[in-house]
């Protein structure tokens, strides 16, 4: 556990220290911008327009900040033969992949408390709170995903559009199901193959439309239940992932 | 065995026992989730289409399809005696006319319209959505008189409201120019005419359409010969007029 926390420091320092921090303030002024021009043009609802746009973009801006840093600090490693030296301690795999993971995901949370600070122009407190500790978990979702993508991938653009595509498949999963399952898709065998395999990808999937909505910090955020239960779906995902990376780390020949 | 893997006994015991319990869980937890079709309460205001078009990122063509696709879910659940019935038309017309205006090339949004949303049990329902058929249709009569054509079938046999069918088919008949418009479209009015008792109107109607030219068909011609021959029967007395 020493040991987790120590790897989680040094990559939260290799964080911090990197340009992700003037990536994020680029992205907050960006952000702000765009939905401030959009608030400007808006006839109706200006306030509305630019919280929900700015939600939604910080939000998707976390999530891919996170996972490219991910992603490039596992490779850089690689290439500085960085993982070898720290494996030639006395440090056990699974240590340092959960101290990789954690201080990745302390990196996401900065990240998601960063851009949700903005946001208090515009929603309430308790709403922004929820929708904060929702980009939290999501965050620690995504680095999660790029971590092992990363380690079992290798190759940096392949394990980046995989975790984004995981992500987006997330996002999109419960539209495609409902598609999927209306009656008038029919009966054929193709139709029905369909149907099967979107429901069966449903079950390997997290569902990420039902967390972090701009919708929260418009018209209030959902009851505290309805959050647990949202972000405890995501919690099990996390944990998967994270079995997933200890497994593929601890088979890998280095 | 690839040389890149370590054997599978090099994994601690508690990753493969988390893995799994992970695994089990996340299954668990899914299928317990699993959602259907959504229900019609939970179909949002329609966008603009300028939003809509905004949200294409250019590809206008692609999302107006992916929006239909999406918007026929909404309320189609299995466990629906009638699919639809709880729909909001209001919203489903602004969604449709939103979906139209983002391509209007498109013959999605106005099949759906008449073949899905249009077979309604509720006459209400039906007229609402004839009548974003019928203010469609004037854009691009060539284009969209199939289900102009549809709502006035609907119209006449499920309504049975003559009137109503007699103007949908009087406006494809009036606005079609393209030579590909079955002619059955066109002459639509004619029959509906017939039905109506409107007998002298039909009369007029179809011998005008066969003075015109436009019937090349001779087997056509002649089917048409026989129908304004057997008005004009009609029109001269009952005791002439033939079984139909």
């Amino acid at each position: 556990m020493k040991h987790s926390a120590t790897v989680a420091r040094y990559s939260l320092v290799e964080a911090l220290r990197s340009g992700l921090p003037w990536l994020a303030a680029a992205c907050v002024i960006a952000v702000l911008g765009l939905s401030g021009f959009l608030s400007q043009v808006a006839i109706t609802e200006a306030t509305a327009l630019q919280a929900s746009t700015a939600g939604a973009l910080l939000r998707a801006c976390a999530v891919f900040l996170t996972t490219a840093h991910v992603v490039m600090s596992v490779a850089r490693e690689a290439n500085d033969k960085g993982l070898e030296l720290a494996l030639a301690l006395p440090i056990s795999r699974p240590a340092y992949y959960l101290g990789k993971l954690l201080g990745f995901a302390c990196a996401g949370a900065l990240l998601a408390t960063l851009f949700a600070l903005p946001l208090l122009f515009w929603a309430k407190p308790a709403d922004l709170g929820a929708w904060w500790i929702s980009l939290v978990v999501e965050t620690a979702l995504a680095a999660a995903a790029a971590l092992f993508f990363a380690s079992a991938l290798t190759q940096t653009v392949t394990a980046i559009a995989a975790a984004v595509g995981l992500y987006l498949l997330g996002r999109s999963i419960a539209a495609i199901q409902a598609i999927a399952g209306s009656p008038l898709t029919g009966d054929s065998v193709p139709a029905q193959a369909a149907r099967w395999i979107v429901d069966a990808l449903s079950l390997l999937l997290p569902r990420l439309d039902a967390v972090t909505r701009g919708d929260w910090l418009l018209y209030g955020a959902p009851a505290a239940g309805e959050l647990a239960h949202a972000l405890a779906g995501l919690a099990i995902y996390f944990l998967l992932l994270a079995a997933a990376g200890l497994f593929d780390f601890s088979r890998r020949n280095l | 065995m690839s040389s890149l893997e370590r054997p599978l006994s090099a994994v601690p015991g508690w990753i493969l026992w988390l893995l799994a319990a992970a695994l089990g869980s996340q299954l668990a937890w899914q299928a317990a989730r699993r959602t259907g079709a959504p229900a019609a309460a939970d179909l949002p205001p329609a966008p603009s289409a300028q939003a809509l078009r905004l949200a294409s990122l250019g590809e206008p063509a692609a999302l107006a399809r992916l929006a239909m696709v999406w918007l026929q879910a909404f309320d189609s659940r299995g466990d629906n005696t009638i699919p639809y019935q709880r729909l909001d038309y209001q919203r489903l017309i602004a969604w449709l006319g939103a979906i139209l205006a983002t391509d209007a090339k498109s013959e999605y949004p106005l099949f759906a319209a008449a073949r899905v949303y249009g077979e309604n049990p509720d006459p209400a329902k039906m007229r609402l959505v004839f009548d974003f058929v019928f203010a469609e249709f004037a854009s691009d009569p060539n284009r969209r008189w199939p289900a102009l054509a549809h709502a006035a079938l609907l119209a006449k046999h499920r309504l049975n409201d003559l009137p109503l069918a007699r103007q949908y088919a009087s406006a494809i008949q009036q606005l079609t120019t393209d030579e590909s418009v079955p002619l059955w479209a066109r002459q639509m009015e004619i029959f509906i005419l017939e039905d109506m008792n409107e007998l002298e109107a039909a009369k007029v109607m179809l011998g005008g359409l066969l003075a015109s030219g436009r019937i090349r068909d001779p087997q056509e011609q002649r089917f048409l010969q026989g129908r304004l021959e057997e008005i004009e029967r009609r029109l001269a007395g009952p005791g002439q007029a033939p079984a139909r």
